[in-house]
């Protein structure tokens, strides 16, 4: 149950579509051989230009075509390497690929999320249901959740993300944040159902180094109907 | 250079001064002092974190603007002893280069790329992850020494001219740095805490 939970979870994250037969293999199983076909750069569900004035067009385009590309071609590039020293018995090469996947997985994953997990400012309608529901009982309200991710988020040191994250075994809303592109549910077990990303990349043209700004306007765009699926699917 | 020097260097400085603010007895302590405490567990536990990331950011700023100079008065190379060091260690100027660009570009995430000497008198190319720095104890950072040259490879040092061109960046660094000041540091440097 957990596994193929986790199978549809990872399709989402890297943004395929129905269609799309590209996945990264990265189910709970160690073993990548019989990969199901290389990574690719999810397509945006908007226009560069659609998050303005939040995040401005420029950085979209670069985050999106330049950042995310990058982490695809270098975890596409360091799969085949795992999988010849795979095929090749070569388990010392195996563990020393590992840190690169770790970097170049988590940064597609991540962003792959991302880019689902935020929506055009006029589209954003605020969170309600089970999602509010489970936010006002682990947080209080709504405004009490955003304080707290923006405190954590904005002290993390150098780069990372944000997450608020469903814990499976406590059946919790919780804040959580993690560094470089370690992605969260392969390092805490937390299911992601909202990030937003630190790296100064994400923000810097704009914000500068005032990440808190960043922080307090990334809310306009965030899209909840994105996250109250990823919660929905967690928790069924 | 404006924001980096102004808002990033400057938030560290901030950020360590209110940390040391309640206690005296460290205050009066030198910035290297400070950065060697780290992971040993001498530094109050609540401070520790604020430390490493302020006093290591502080140093390591300060150290950066130190080795680097105005484009048109570098010269292209080092000379003397440093020259015969980094030909000893590296074969050549572009050996050294070789080393250190690749030490920089695959720094995943944020952090700084350094050529050191090791307390052993050793040239070595070193990078560490956030703020910290080869000052800092062989536990927290692996390689030790002192810093000849430190380059910012953090997104805030390049990406407003640069973007994503972190290479870019590290090849025209190049240009900037002081060689002059690191041959002084090489000549004089010598680790004045145990390792």
């Amino acid at each position: 149950m957990a596994r193929r939970s986790s199978l549809s979870t990872i399709k989402r994250m890297v943004g395929v579509l129905p269609e799309q037969t590209s996945v990264i293999a990265g189910s709970s199983s160690s073993t990548l051989h019989g990969s199901r076909g290389k990574a690719t750069l999810p397509d945006l569900p908007y226009d560069y230009s659609a998050l303005n004035p939040v995040i401005i067009p420029e950085i979209m385009e670069l985050h999106h075509k330049k950042h995310h590309q990058t982490y695809v071609t270098n975890l596409n590039s360091f799969l085949e390497q795992l999988a010849e020293a795979e095929h090749a018995g070569d388990v010392n090469k195996m563990i020393a690929l590992q840190s690169a996947i770790k970097f170049n997985g988590g940064g597609h994953l991540n962003h792959s999320m991302f880019w689902e997990m935020l929506c055009p400012p006029g589209s954003s309608e605020p969170p309600q249901g089970k999602l509010l529901d489970m936010i006002e009982r682990d947080f209080g309200s709504l405004d009490t959740m955003i304080s707290k991710f923006n405190g954590k988020t904005a002290a993390v040191q150098g780069s990372g993300w944000g997450w608020l994250g469903y814990n499976t075994e406590s059946d919790k809303l919780v804040v959580a944040t993690t560094a470089n592109q370690d992605p969260l549910q392969a390092t805490t077990g937390l299911i992601p159902l909202l990030g937003i990303d630190v790296w100064e990349h994400a923000y810097y043209l704009q914000y500068k180094n005032v990440r808190p700004d960043y922080l307090k306007e990334i809310w306009k765009v965030v899209n909840w109907n994105n996250v109250a699926d990823r919660l929905k699917n967690a928790s069924s | 250079m404006t924001f980096h020097h102004d808002k990033h260097h400057q938030a560290y400085v901030n950020n360590l001064n209110d940390a040391l603010k309640p206690y005296p007895w460290l205050q009066g302590l030198s910035l290297e002092a400070l950065n060697a405490m780290v992971g040993t567990g001498m530094l109050p536990e609540e401070i520790e974190s604020a430390v490493r990331n302020n006093g290591g950011g502080h140093w390591n700023h300060s150290f950066f603007w130190r080795i680097m100079m105005e484009p048109t008065n570098a010269t292209d190379g080092p000379s003397g002893e440093l020259e015969s060091a980094i030909v000893d260690t590296f074969g050549s100027l572009e050996g050294l280069k070789e080393e250190f660009n690749a030490k920089a570009s695959t720094r995943f995430g944020s952090g700084w790329a350094w050529l050191i000497k090791t307390p052993t008198g050793e040239l070595k190319v070193t990078s560490t992850p956030n703020q910290d720095n080869p000052l800092m104890p062989r536990s927290v950072v692996g390689e030790v020494g002192n810093p000849l040259l430190a380059l910012d490879v953090w997104e805030h040092a390049y990406y407003l001219d640069y973007q994503n061109k972190r290479v870019d960046y590290i090849n025209n660094w190049w240009n900037l740095v002081n060689w002059a000041e690191a041959e002084r540091i090489f000549l004089e440097s010598y680790m004045p805490y145990s390792q």
